[in-house]
């Protein structure tokens, strides 16, 4: 340590710091208290600092978030990195603990339970997870194409994901998925994130349309691919001449002796002999680019014949039922799909400007559920309209964006890795719920940073932006 | 620090910014464009009309229908809503004054502009289908209709409970409900108010400025549906609950009967009671607190599991058991009596009876001597270190046949009972400076015990079962999946012989069916087997309790039942005749005619001298 001291340059904090984005922070969590208010109004405990409903207790949080903050800008900013995996580990074993010692609350240990305070590790392991990313990042400086240095990187994200999973909180282990945006960052090939839009896109795909067609199309995409890596129309022609035959023989084989039509089956069986036959070119031509395209379209046709099976045996049918709403295969608005729909008829209520602060009429009748938890949003769009809710988007977007920015001009990779990690959690936060209330996809139940009523997750985003705002402010304390 | 992949960060602020314009995009659609959400001036135009759900039926244990529903209408008033209207022929045609009307709408006013408010409660069906009529000349009232409780029979109130508006503390406790919910109070409603209660739902409807109501609003689409409560059949015989009342009518105290074999109330008679209809609709205020106001006969007290008297002779079974299982006696050991039992300074009279006894004799003539001599060998057991650890084993014994702590029924404002521990004599009277003598009449089960009528007919079950009992509950069953707590099918053994039962049954055979000296021949039956004790209460305050315990058939019983009768004297006076019409009541059905004249004389028996009567209104 003496060596770091010598280095140390003294600085006033307080005059560093980020004030922009404090003022952001005050102004959504003042804002998130004054929409708690509006969603579990009523009209016998007007009063906001009653203690005994929902927004007396968030101005409670509130308070304590503040001190929170205060702490963690007081504490040296070099221990950040140098505890980065103790505080990792600690908050792994909490996820561990609270598997077992945990409060079950609608089927999932997710809660710890002191007298009336109740606390979610899982939003305090996210700041740990974004620590423990950056410190590892930092120590192996850019190396993400190999993958000896991906793999731990993997174990960090994942490790909280499937003690999460455990509880179980899915909504809380999709929010991790914001850490490869720092990996993106930080030189993950974007090969990678290709490849996951892909199979978002195939999975979606799979679910809404006749899977024979996908399979057709993404042999005729394939053919397209191939064309572009050959450029040569006499093996290109070959090659469509070898599927064309082995598929026509397959098919009058399997229209006289087997008696069936067409189907995906055969569909496998034609690509798996049509590929056996390539290979012979691809090894004589040295055409390897076309074994990268054809591994490819044989991976896609397996991936596509996996998500049909998990999603018709494997999945809960609630989780079925909820993914098949979102892509409207089906119409249920008393059931599985009223959170939704009373969430997008209460945000449509609002109109342009909406019906004006605690006149949301929608609320007044509890007609969506957890309107002060998950489904704040509703409270926003209803009482605020279209004005207020892209007030509050364009707040969430220029914070996300500025902390890109600040993130940018850091001089440790530790911090830089770090800001993003922030900036990416809370983005994965905003668009699921907000996403969600709206209708664009489906029910994960994850709060809106900074507005969702509720302790720990208040608590757990602070930590985490305040942890940044401190790496920030003394980014010139040290030379190194 | 060279950083190769700077430029990333454009393509992720591009992709934050692209997510941010479809999220806006979709807001633009369904907030400004569509206008399926909104309707074209505001609020005003939809009317949301609260579904409220048919509560739960109770059935009796043969299918009795003991509580139905009965419809019954508020008029409901949006302040914000209402315009132009003759308000002299509306407060004529609903009989109230002006006055009233102006207060009225005040209140809802304060309440809430916007949303509704009952302006009157439950009007009648004439006044309602009058009033539909020209509801429209009425702009901002309508009619909500909503459901009451209907009871059958006239009985029972204690163990149904009642139904109320739900006030700020419940609403407080649980979101469910909203202001003019109703909320299952005491008995079966409020133990199995989730059950019972179902779900809201909400119709949406569109109404023009007069109140018209235009049709529903997006075809119903956003409409949820009232789902209505389960129903609940109960244990209870709904027969014998109103026997029982009938027989304890004029008199206080309380009767509970259990079929053993399950656990399942048969009868649980609380005596005074009141007739449960007077706790529905607009009467209903008024009437509790009338109810409420009579503290001599306390008709909301619930005696059976909120009283606790000292059990008296009917606590000599327990202690006999527990006496065999010590093995500091057996079944032939035998005790003289000289008219009671002296040691010393202490003396414990007795009745003239035979001597000495045997355990079935002494049970069967409610021998003191016996029970006095047999307690202070358990208590000077040398198995055991001290007076304390032998009386701290006795009590491990009255605890697990259910006493001194709540048995988990589901009424949760069920009485612990009282048994005391050996601190409680060492924090009295000094560590080792207390002996058996020093609590002998805990032998004879009077002095620091206490317990209820409950209690007692769950020992009487348990000793019918020859050693084990389960929880005693009022529901056997609830809405179509037929099931009910786990806790309520699991058995609980108590470690005690079933030998030993055996003797102390004969002993309860031979008090009511045996020769002379058996103290409640009266309870007698020709041809079933009743098995019983009993038991005189001592009170402070006026003339003894008397207090009977049996259970019949002895082999296989079907009914085991605890009945107490205030201020009454010897528990083979009142209690035992009582028990013996309830059992027969139960097993034939009906009482035989060489009986009647016992019937008759219960039935009109007045131990309530004076009676303040409870104005009524229907």
């Amino acid at each position: 340590m003496t060596q770091y001291r010598k280095l140390k340059r003294s600085i006033n904090i307080w005059q560093n710091i980020d004030k922009v984005t404090i003022l952001l922070f005050l102004l959504m969590v003042i804002m998130g208290w004054f929409n708690i208010y509006a969603a579990v109004y009523n009209e016998e405990h007007s009063q906001i600092l009653d203690f005994s409903q929902r927004y007396g207790k968030q101005f409670i949080w509130i308070v304590a978030s503040i001190i929170l903050a205060v702490i963690v800008v007081i504490i040296d900013s070099r221990f950040y990195l140098f505890f980065a995996y103790f505080i990792y580990a600690g908050l792994i074993l909490l996820l561990l603990l609270v598997l077992v010692l945990g409060k079950e609350i609608n089927g999932a240990r997710s809660w710890f339970e002191f007298g009336n305070i109740g606390l979610q590790p899982s939003e305090f392991a996210k700041a740990a997870t974004a620590l423990a990313l950056a410190a590892y990042l930092n120590s192996r400086k850019q190396d993400l194409t190999r993958l000896r240095t991906i793999i731990p990187a993997m174990v960090i994200i994942f490790l909280p994901v499937i003690l999460i999973a455990l509880q179980p909180d899915m909504g809380s282990t999709i929010v991790y998925l914001a850490f490869f945006i720092v990996l993106f960052r930080e030189g993950m090939s974007p090969f990678v994130f290709i490849s996951g839009l892909l199979m978002l896109i195939l999975f979606f795909l799979t679910l809404l349309v006749n899977n024979f067609y996908i399979k057709i199309g993404l042999v005729v995409a394939a053919f397209v691919f191939a064309w572009f890596t050959v450029r040569n129309p006499r093996i290109w022609l070959k090659g469509l001449a070898i599927v064309v035959v082995t598929g026509g023989l397959i098919f009058l084989a399997g229209h006289f002796i087997f008696r069936s039509g067409a189907n995906d089956r055969m569909l496998l069986i034609t690509v798996i002999l049509a590929g056996m036959l390539f290979a012979y070119y691809i090894y004589s031509k040295r055409a390897m680019a076309v074994l990268v395209v054809y591994l490819f379209l044989l991976g896609s046709i397996l991936y596509v014949n996996a998500v049909d099976f998990a999603f018709n045996h494997i999945i809960k049918p609630h989780q079925k039922e909820r993914v098949e709403i979102m892509l409207g295969l089906k119409s249920d608005p008393h059931g599985k799909g009223y959170n939704v729909n009373q969430s997008i008829i209460s945000i449509g209520s609002g109109g342009f400007s909406g019906k004006g602060y605690l006149q949301g009429t929608q609320t007044k009748y509890k007609f969506v559920p957890e309107q002060s938890t998950d489904f704040i949003f509703c409270t926003v769009g209803e009482e605020w309209g279209f004005l207020g809710s892209v007030v509050v988007i364009g707040l969430y977007v220029f914070l996300i964006i500025r902390l890109l920015i600040m993130a940018e001009r850091q001089r440790s990779l530790f911090s830089r890795a770090y800001g993003y990690g922030v900036a990416a959690v809370l983005f994965i936060h905003f668009f699921i719920n907000i996403g969600m209330a709206i209708g664009l996809i489906p029910v994960i139940g994850i709060p809106l940073p900074f507005f969702s009523y509720g302790g720990s997750s208040l608590w757990g985003f602070t930590i985490l932006l305040f942890i940044f705002l401190r790496l920030d402010a003394g980014r010139t304390e040290y030379l190194i | 620090m060279k950083d190769i992949y700077t430029n990333r960060k454009y393509i992720i602020i591009t992709a934050i910014i692209i997510v941010a314009l479809v999220i806006i995009v979709r807001l633009f659609i369904i907030q400004v464009v569509k206008d399926t959400y909104r309707m074209s001036a505001d609020n005003n135009v939809l009317r949301y009309v609260t579904q409220y759900p048919a509560r739960g039926l109770i059935y009796d244990r043969n299918m009795k229908i003991m509580v139905s529903n009965q419809a019954a209408y508020d008029l409901m008033v949006v302040p914000a809503q209402t315009g132009n209207m003759d308000t002299a022929l509306f407060c004529s045609e609903l009989g109230i004054s002006r006055d009233f009307f102006n207060e009225r709408i005040r209140a809802a006013r304060n309440y809430n502009r916007r949303s509704p408010s009952v302006f009157l409660k439950q009007i009648s069906a004439e006044t309602y289908a009058k009033f539909q009529e020209k509801i429209f000349m009425y702009p901002g009232f309508y009619v909500q209709p909503r459901t009451l409780r209907k009871y059958s029979r006239t009985v029972a109130a204690h163990l149904l409970g009642y139904i109320s508006e739900v006030d700020e503390t419940q609403i407080k406790k649980d979101p469910y409900y909203k202001m003019g919910d109703y909320i299952g109070k005491l008995g079966i409603e409020e133990a199995y108010e989730k059950e019972l209660r179902g779900t809201r739902g909400v119709k949406i409807f569109m109404v023009d400025v007069f109140s018209r109501v235009k049709g529903s609003y997006a075809d119903g689409a956003f409409d949820t549906l009232a789902v209505h409560g389960s129903d609940i059949i109960s244990g209870v015989d709904y027969d014998l609950q109103e026997y029982g009342e009938m027989l304890m009518r004029n008199k206080t105290g309380s009767i509970v009967a259990i079929e053993p074999a399950t656990g399942e109330i048969l009868a649980l008679v609380s005596s005074p009671s009141y007739d449960p209809s007077l706790l529905v609709g607009r009467v209903r205020s008024e009437n509790y607190s009338n109810l409420q106001s009579d503290t001599v006969l306390k008709p909301l007290f619930n005696r059976a599991f909120m009283a606790s008297y000292p059990p008296g002779s009917t606590f000599k079974p327990i202690n006999g058991l527990i006496a065999l299982q010590e093995k500091v006696i057996v079944p032939s050991t035998l005790f003289g009596c000289s008219n009671g039992y002296h040691a010393g300074p202490i003396s414990v009279g007795c009745h003239s009876h035979s001597s000495p006894l045997n355990l079935t004799g002494a049970v069967a003539n409610s021998c003191n001597s016996y029970f006095c001599q047999a307690y202070r060998r358990i208590l000077e057991n040398p198995e055991y270190g001290s007076i304390a650890e032998a009386f701290d084993k006795w009590k491990t014994y009255l605890t697990e046949f259910g006493f001194g702590k709540k048995l988990g029924s589901e009424f949760p404002n069920e009485l612990n009972g009282v048994i005391p521990s050996s601190a409680y004599f060492d924090r009295y009277y000094g560590q080792g400076r207390w002996k058996a003598l020093t609590v002998i009449s805990l032998a004879i089960g009077q002095g620091e015990i206490g317990t209820t009528p409950l209690q007692m007919a769950n020992m009487t079950a348990a000793i019918a079962n020859r050693g084990y009992y389960y929880i005693p509950h009022i529901v056997k069953s609830i809405g179509e999946e037929k099931k009910i707590e786990p806790r309520f099918t699991e058995k609980h053994v108590i470690n005690i012989d079933s030998a030993n039962f055996e003797q102390i049954i004969m002993g309860m055979d031979e008090a009511v069916n045996g020769g002379a000296g058996s103290t409640a021949r009266v309870a007698a039956l020709s041809d079933i087997i009743v098995c019983g004790k009993t038991g005189t209460a001592e009170n402070p305050f006026g003339k003894d309790h008397s207090v009977f315990i049996a259970f019949a058939p002895k082999d296989k019983p079907k009914i085991a039942i605890a009945v107490y009768v205030e201020n009454a004297g010897f528990g083979a006076t009142y209690a035992a005749p009582v028990a013996s019409l309830m059992i027969e009541k139960y097993l034939r059905g009906d009482v035989n005619l060489s009986r009647k004249w016992l019937e008759e004389r219960m039935l009109n028996l007045n131990l309530n001298d004076s009676i303040p009567k409870v104005e009524a209104q229907h």
